[in-house]
């Protein structure tokens, strides 16, 4: 089960703990993100878009792959940090993980529409920052940023 | 067009139905969610056998305008509770994907 901290007001952070395999509240920390973020001035909707399906590809990739793992994420200056630490197989050949059409998902995540081999180049596509750090049996770290303003801002502020 | 004129047209049941006046522009078909992740567009209907809950969240990151469920698997109780908490439109029609596409196909086309 994910779970949220609180966070004072204003501020848009959050923790979420994912457990291998456990689907029922796959998304949580997608869908958090996604709302506090609609509500920040000038944010361009696809802007939130990318954040909200960077953030749950990253979700679903510990949930499938790794026995745990946590995400967090905070907005700083203008840009939204997630990191997502797993206790996991880690990823043995990073080159051929970021090629589309390439999985290493098992049959039961497959069963439910996952595992098409377009998980890390789908984060990658909608982060302006991605760094992956791996080690084969440990687990993994991914760090994405997005500049939230990267289109200018939209809307009533100026 | 609205989420509205697509559930008539395909004589669908609202299984959740927050927004019915949504706009819509466009239809992806995939049983693949990796696939839907990737690839739908802003504003598309979305055609799928799936019923878990999974299907509300990509939905919502994806700003789907409705998932139209073909098939005769029952929505599960997670997958409405999700869809009600970020106002997701979910529809279910007797008609097989290949005939909901196609009647959704003409209408966007006649929509212009």
């Amino acid at each position: 089960m994910g779970h949220s901290g609180e966070a004072p007001v204003g501020v848009i952070e959050g923790y979420f703990s994912l457990r291998g395999g456990d689907f029922s509240d796959s998304g949580a920390a997608a869908t958090k993100l996604r709302s506090e973020l609609g509500r920040l001035p000038g944010i361009s909707g696809a802007t939130v878009r990318r954040a909200a399906i960077a953030a749950f590809e990253a979700e679903m990739n510990v949930i499938i792959h790794a026995l745990a793992g946590t995400l967090t994420y905070k907005v700083e200056d203008g840009r939204l940090i997630i990191r997502v630490n797993d206790m996991g197989p880690g990823i043995k050949d990073i080159a051929l993980a970021m090629t589309e059409g390439y999985t290493t998902a098992p049959d039961w995540a497959r069963a439910k529409g996952w595992g098409n081999g377009q998980g890390l180049p789908n984060i990658e596509r909608n982060s302006d920052g991605f760094r992956l750090d791996t080690v084969v049996g440990e687990g993994t770290a991914l760090e994405i940023t997005i500049d939230l303003y990267k289109d200018g801002r939209c809307g009533g502020e100026s | 067009m609205k989420v509205r004129d697509v559930m008539e047209a395909l004589r669908a049941e609202p299984i959740t139905a927050p927004d019915l006046d949504r706009r819509v522009t466009g239809c992806y078909v995939s049983d693949m969610l990796s696939d839907v992740m990737a690839s739908s567009e802003e504003g598309a209907l979305w055609i799928t056998q799936h019923t878990h809950a999974n299907v509300a969240v990509v939905a919502a990151v994806k700003d789907i305008s409705a998932v139209i469920i073909t098939g005769r698997k029952p929505v599960e109780d997670d997958t409405l509770r999700k869809a009600r908490e970020e106002g997701v439109n979910i529809l279910r029609t007797g008609l097989s994907a290949f005939e909901a596409a196609g009647l959704i196909y003409n209408m966007i086309k006649d929509a212009g």
